[in-house]
């Protein structure tokens, strides 16, 4: 899967930044992608073209469970993120909903760079500087749930969770 | 190999000896799921099939992050909640009830040595009554409510020792503060904090409560407390770690030597000493959440202000934790006290914590909070300076217009 980088260099990336609290009480999804990291970059929603993928830096996702989050990043068009780290609450909840998600601890990728993400490997291929980096790998379980497409799907399909 | 306090719950509740970085089923005893995060669930676990909780009693909806209703959109999602839980037999306590972590502990739906799973990052508290608990999304939960059980990573444990007796104008809000700023915002991220030492002996179970509340501030999968001095209203198993356990690291605190601390915004671990943010100016005081909302919170409010008034300008919002503690800071004068003194008391709840009603602050505006969080927009408002203290700092800076030092007042009292 290709896409263009958004690159946030920034650590700590809480959860009310990627979707405030006042937004979050809505099953409405088109409202949380509208308001979507608006108070880390106000035109975060304009950059972003369906496929693009979202890089940031250590301990992204802290603070609140809310799988607003995770839900508002993928519908607002982000196929992927792509952190130095993860808070532990999104890591489970970006997978649950189906938003693929990939630890890479050292990175310098640019921002609007051209990636190449093989989600299979977990490779990712910085295509404008030639680069290529591993992600940190997933349980099984993890990886089973992201390819049905998420958690709900996994259990209708299951039953039950397999280790 | 001896085991920890998080490795012995999880090993009874997966039924064979589990160790840190195992992955395992585990069964779970109870979970909980607010308004901020029920409509998802619900949706979530009728799209997996599912019809009934695997437990309706022990599955807890609570309604407190929007309560009452602000508006429309927020009073429908609470319908489908009373609707859900009408249909399923399971357990709901509407709007004024409380806050979900106050209730979980008051009404007996966490206990010692249990495990519970809840939607809300800070269903960590429950680790002071020495449980088990930690914060999921609302999938997660819509699969435990699915299945009964979740799966898991067993999570080393950071040990951390409390030693020492607090001086006068040191609270738990100071003692857990001075551990986020030990351990920084990621210092305890998947790992668990297993708190000891001889320091527990001062903390009372609302002390304790604040302490294991904010484990998730250092990213924390549990904040569990030994309970030692601990005393409920029921009898229980007390529960320790074996002595041989195996620690992914160990940090002691001697408690006599701390100073009231402060958050600075906008984060929880940007801890500093009171001493370097005296004088700040300060537009509105909050006391109140799961982390300070609760009796013993209101009575150091109330002996602070008592036949005083807040400075001229500040805006003070009292929110009990629960019905319960509202009903007894009644009973006892509590409110009064401290509504002579100029505060005003919105609804046992959330309130402004997460932003979404009851009390945001305009721009530029400084607030003094005993919440747990002061990320950007947090209240509702990014253009807010939002600052963390305990219930003492945050009562005394109310008398003054600017953040004070409690010790004095605090001193006073006593003598």
């Amino acid at each position: 899967m290709k896409g263009k980088a958004h690159v946030y260099d920034v650590d700590n990336i809480d959860t009310d930044r990627i979707i405030p609290g006042k937004y979050t009480k809505t099953l409405d999804m088109s409202v949380l992608a509208e308001h979507c990291l608006e108070d880390l970059d106000e035109n975060f929603n304009s950059k972003v073209t369906k496929g693009d993928i979202l890089v940031a830096g250590e301990n992204f996702g802290c603070g609140s469970s809310r799988e607003q989050a995770p839900v508002a990043i993928k519908v607002a068009g982000i196929y992927a993120v792509i952190a130095k780290s993860f808070a532990r609450i999104f890591y489970r909840n970006a997978i649950n909903v189906g938003l693929p998600i990939l630890e890479i601890s050292d990175h310098n990728i640019n921002d609007k760079s051209e990636l190449d993400i093989d989600l299979q490997s977990g490779m990712v291929k910085d295509i404008t500087d030639g680069k290529e980096y591993q992600s940190a790998k997933m349980p099984k379980v993890m990886v089973d749930i992201l390819e049905e497409g998420g958690l709900v799907s996994y259990l209708s399909k299951y039953g039950d969770y397999k280790l | 190999m001896g085991q920890t306090i998080v490795e012995k719950i999880l090993s009874r509740h997966a039924g064979k000896d589990i160790a840190a970085s195992d992955l395992a089923i585990v069964n779970v005893d109870a979970a909980m799921a607010t308004d901020a995060s029920a409509p998802f669930a619900i949706k979530a676990f009728r799209e997996m099939g599912g019809k009934k909780p695997w437990n309706p009693e022990r599955m807890v909806f609570v309604i407190d992050h929007g309560a009452p209703a602000p508006n429309e959109r927020i009073a429908n999602l609470h319908k489908i909640i009373r609707e859900f839980t009408t249909e399923t037999g399971s357990t709901l306590f509407d709007a004024g009830s409380g806050i979900c972590h106050q209730i979980m502990i008051d009404e007996e739906q966490a206990h010692p040595g249990e495990l519970i799973i809840g939607a809300d990052s800070h269903s960590v508290t429950y680790g002071a009554i020495g449980a088990f608990s930690t914060g999921v999304g609302a999938t997660d939960l819509a699969a435990v409510m699915l299945t009964g059980k979740t799966w898991l990573k067993v999570p080393p444990t950071i040990r951390v020792e409390l030693n020492g007796k607090p001086n006068t104008g040191v609270q738990s809000k100071d003692i857990v503060l001075a551990v986020v700023e030990k351990l920084g915002m990621d210092g305890a991220t998947y790992k668990a904090l297993e708190y000891s030492g001889s320091a527990l002996e001062y903390l009372s179970l609302g002390g304790r409560m604040t302490i294991a509340n904010m484990a998730v501030e250092m990213g924390g999968k549990a904040g569990v407390i030994e309970t030692t001095g601990l005393e409920l209203p029921y009898d229980f198993e007390h529960v320790h770690p074996d002595s041989d356990a195996n620690y992914i690291a160990e940090y002691s605190i001697d408690i006599s030597a701390l100073r009231p601390k402060v958050s600075t915004p906008h984060s929880p671990a940007n801890v500093s000493d009171i001493d370097e943010v005296l004088g700040t100016k300060i537009d509105l005081v909050f006391l109140g959440t799961c982390t300070n909302g609760r009796l013993e919170d209101l009575h150091t409010a109330a002996s602070i202000l008592k036949k005083k008034k807040l400075a001229p300008g500040v805006r003070m919002i009292v929110t009990p934790a629960s019905r319960k503690v509202m009903n007894a800071a009644m009973a006892d004068g509590t409110m009064n006290i401290l509504s002579d003194a100029g505060a005003m008391f919105i609804p046992p709840g959330c309130g402004p914590c997460v932003g979404t009603h009851l009390g945001v602050p305009a721009d530029s505006e400084t607030i003094l909070s005993t919440a747990n969080r002061n990320f950007p927009g947090r209240m509702g408002n990014p253009k807010a300076q939002v600052f963390l203290s305990s219930p003492a700092t945050v009562a005394a800076s109310a008398l003054k217009g600017e953040i004070t030092d409690p010790t004095e007042v605090m001193e006073e009292i006593i003598s």
